[in-house]
């Protein structure tokens, strides 16, 4: 018991059984959040003056952009821990995180041109926020491509947690960049939504809406972890059993392969 | 030894090697100018729209030629193994990475921009388009090279590394051509005066050369 609290969570075996128990209620609880923000979003909250039905977009929208951001944010810490610490379960939760932030920032961009198509006209504008969610979509794109062309996840992890945090560095002077460059070619969007403007009916499904998105994403990565946590055993015992194997015929196959892990380039 | 004296050293090597096998300066440049030579066939022969986008089309070829060359940046010296010679003397890696960085930027960079103006007559820029271009270029290639040598140490040991590469550090690149567009629009006459962009313009490469540094290091040290 001397070892502290977050040493002992983070065993990945440790992890494998807290995660194992805590998946299913983490899944029962953000289900019934999100059918309360859903049941809120469609049929208590009004239809916007202007916008009409529309505006319920907004209730998928402005979670999935939230989760995007917060992914790529809660790689960054990742890849800081598989840098510093060299923590195999950093590196995990950096790996689960990538696709699932890839695929709400998607939703992100689909909903948005979606919405965008009766409220502007037109299904893409290049405005400053649109065009910051799409660079964040291609470095996720980057993220993930690079860690499909390593083989070996511990040489993986380590070159994609130093491309995370470059990306992370450059996130702010992209958006600020964006911004400069939307102002320089078309005034400010009519997209205006600052807090203190939404009516509290949408503020309230939209807060609940973010929390469900908040709990069900956290839910999605922690069961994609475990994934990948059982993806990387599985890859071991492969490992070894081509070694037994290999270990077993000696007399044919020379010993020049024996200590290369399988599947890495020799 | 000084770090001066090995910097100068590392860096006459690569541009010795780049003017021994192939010659990539020249390479890149003869890149620049097809990619400029294919705008007016996709857009049409109009003088005054490609005036008008002129800058936009110098430097969108010259972070395209930036990118050839790139990939082999520090994949050639890990093949043969002088990458880690260079991992093992008593010498930073950030050192080796500069290095290897100023001997890129010379052979691709440097001579980008010292040709746009010759190339700006393609697009029929006038004489302050063509100076304000090429000193945007002269300011911002760096970024473009610090940038994408992040991108090369992490594909060094990747076979075919070029596609993903570009991938990588593409979304990356993008702050710096907006900014070195603006600066040379702005120089055309404009709400903005031109010092602003350019100054942020620097800002960028500045900001690209520490961070690159160390992350390529930092890149080509794990990697093994």
């Amino acid at each position: 018991m001397s070892t502290p609290l977050w040493t002992r969570l983070s065993n990945p075996s440790h992890f494998m059984r807290w995660s194992g128990t805590l998946v299913p209620w983490l899944a029962a609880i953000s289900t019934a959040i999100l059918a309360l923000g859903l049941y809120l979003s469609w049929f208590v909250a009004p239809p916007d003056y202007q916008q009409g039905e529309t505006v319920r977009i907004m209730f998928i929208h402005v979670p999935a952009a939230w989760l995007g951001v917060f992914f790529y944010a809660s790689m960054s810490l990742s890849a800081i821990g598989t840098l510093v610490w060299r923590h195999p379960l950093a590196d995990v939760a950096q790996r689960a995180a990538a696709p699932i932030g890839a695929s709400f920032t998607l939703i992100c961009l689909v909903t948005g041109s979606l919405w965008g198509k009766p409220m502007w006209g037109t299904y893409w504008v290049w405005d400053a926020r649109l065009t910051s969610m799409l660079i964040l979509f291609l470095i996720y794109c980057g993220i993930i491509a690079l860690w499909r062309t390593m083989e070996d996840p511990n040489r993986a992890a380590r070159s994609v947690a130093i491309l995370t945090l470059v990306g992370a560095i450059n996130l702010p002077i992209i958006k600020f960049s964006v911004n400069w460059w939307s102002t320089l070619h078309q005034p400010a969007s009519i997209l205006r939504m600052g807090g203190s403007t939404i009516d509290p009916s949408m503020l309230y499904p939209l807060l609940v809406m973010i929390g469900a998105a908040t709990l069900g994403g956290t839910t999605l990565h922690l069961y994609a972890m475990r994934t990948e946590i059982m993806r990387r055993r599985v890859r071991t015992l492969t490992i070894r059993e081509a070694e037994r194997l290999d270990a077993g015929s000696t007399v044919t196959t020379s010993d020049a392969g024996r200590d290369l892990p399988l599947g890495q380039a020799v | 030894m000084g770090v001066i004296r090995i910097l100068a050293a590392l860096v006459a090597r690569d541009l010795t090697l780049a003017s021994r096998v192939g010659g990539s300066g020249m390479l890149s440049l003869v890149f620049f100018l097809m990619i400029v030579a294919l705008v007016p066939f996709a857009l049409g022969p109009d003088l005054n729209l490609l005036s008008r986008i002129g800058p936009a089309i110098l430097w969108l070829s010259a972070v395209l030629a930036t990118l050839i060359g790139l990939d082999r940046l520090f994949q050639a010296d890990e093949e043969d193994g002088s990458l880690d010679l260079m991992t093992a003397a008593p010498v930073p890696l950030e050192l080796v990475v500069l290095a290897k960085v100023i001997a890129h930027w010379i052979t691709t960079g440097l001579p980008l921009a010292l040709a746009s103006p010759l190339f700006g007559l393609l697009v029929a820029l006038d004489g302050t388009a063509m100076a304000a271009t090429a000193l945007t270029l002269l300011v911002g290639t760096p970024a473009l090279t610090f940038v994408g040598a992040v991108g090369a140490a992490l594909t060094a040991s990747i076979r075919r590394g070029g596609l993903i590469l570009a991938v990588l550090v593409l979304p990356l690149m993008i702050p710096t051509l907006i900014f070195g567009v603006s600066a040379a629009q702005s120089a055309l006459g404009g709400t903005v005066p031109f010092a602003t962009p350019l100054m942020i313009l620097s800002g960028l490469s500045l900001i690209a050369a520490l961070v690159g540094t160390f992350a390529a290091a930092a890149a080509l040290r794990w990697s093994e």
